[in-house]
């Protein structure tokens, strides 16, 4: 395992000793927590919005999706719950992964959740802006 | 130094699920916004009852992360760390999250067979 360069000697707790905070070891922290009360609204609204629809077809779905007041809130969970997502499997593999292993997951991780985060917005605008709210 | 590797076995945090999560709500969303032909397609197979382990165990996983995520608030504010409390705590997690799992399920059997 190699040993990252530092200018300062000793041990790895000795190297960091006296340099303070880095002032933003709180941010993730803090963003995990006001994402996930988002999400437990946001999902719940999904999951009950879903069970309450009279069907799942086509049809069904679409002119709802086509509602305001349904597009917006899936927008809301592409942001909301794929930063969640994105930050929460941030943290699994720092903890689990070193070396040349965590820069290449991790850049993976973010490729892949704004990859899909630009597929789903672009679905649901899609849907939203061509066609007529039913609902 | 050598640093110790953790178990990651041991480890509540598993990737998997929100990725299948995350790859489910965005093929159904594409699919429902190419058309009515990859739509019922996409729903053929995620209804197919040799894959119903996946949306059961989807919403078994939310239910769970869900309620171990409220009881992760009360901790935070420094409450519940009492031995009896935070295990009782701990407990009602996965009871709340059974049988909400259950109760959904329920209901969309409910729907769909009577």
């Amino acid at each position: 395992m190699s040993t990252p360069y530092s200018p300062r000697k000793g041990t790895a707790l000795g190297q960091v000793r006296g340099l303070g905070s880095a002032k933003e070891g709180a941010h993730h922290w803090w963003m995990q927590r006001v994402t996930a009360f988002g999400n437990l609204f946001l999902i719940l609204w999904l999951v009950i919005s879903l069970l309450r629809l009279p069907g799942l077809d086509y049809d069904t779905v679409r002119s709802w999706v086509q509602s305001p007041l349904v597009a917006v809130p899936l927008i809301l969970i592409v942001v909301n719950t794929f930063s969640h997502f994105r930050m929460g499997l941030q943290v699994v593999i720092e903890d689990y992964q070193h070396d040349e292993a965590r820069i290449i997951a991790l850049a993976i991780l973010h490729i892949w959740t704004f990859g899909a985060g630009g597929l789903a917005l672009f679905s649901i605008l899609k849907i939203a802006f061509t066609g007529t709210p039913t609902i | 130094v050598r640093r110790r590797e953790r178990d990651q076995s041991l480890d509540a945090r598993k990737p998997t699920t929100p990725t299948v999560g995350v790859i489910g709500f965005v093929w159904w969303l594409t699919a429902l916004a190419t058309g009515r032909e990859s739509y019922d397609w996409f729903m053929n197979w995620a209804t197919w009852w040799p894959f119903w382990i996946v949306p059961i165990g989807l919403s078994l996983a939310f239910f769970q992360h869900m309620s171990t995520g409220v009881r992760h608030f009360v901790l935070d504010v420094g409450a519940g760390y009492e031995l009896r409390t935070n295990k009782r705590g701990a407990v009602v997690t996965m009871v709340v999250a059974v049988t909400l799992t259950l109760a959904m399920w329920g209901y969309i059997a409910w729907r769909t067979f009577a």
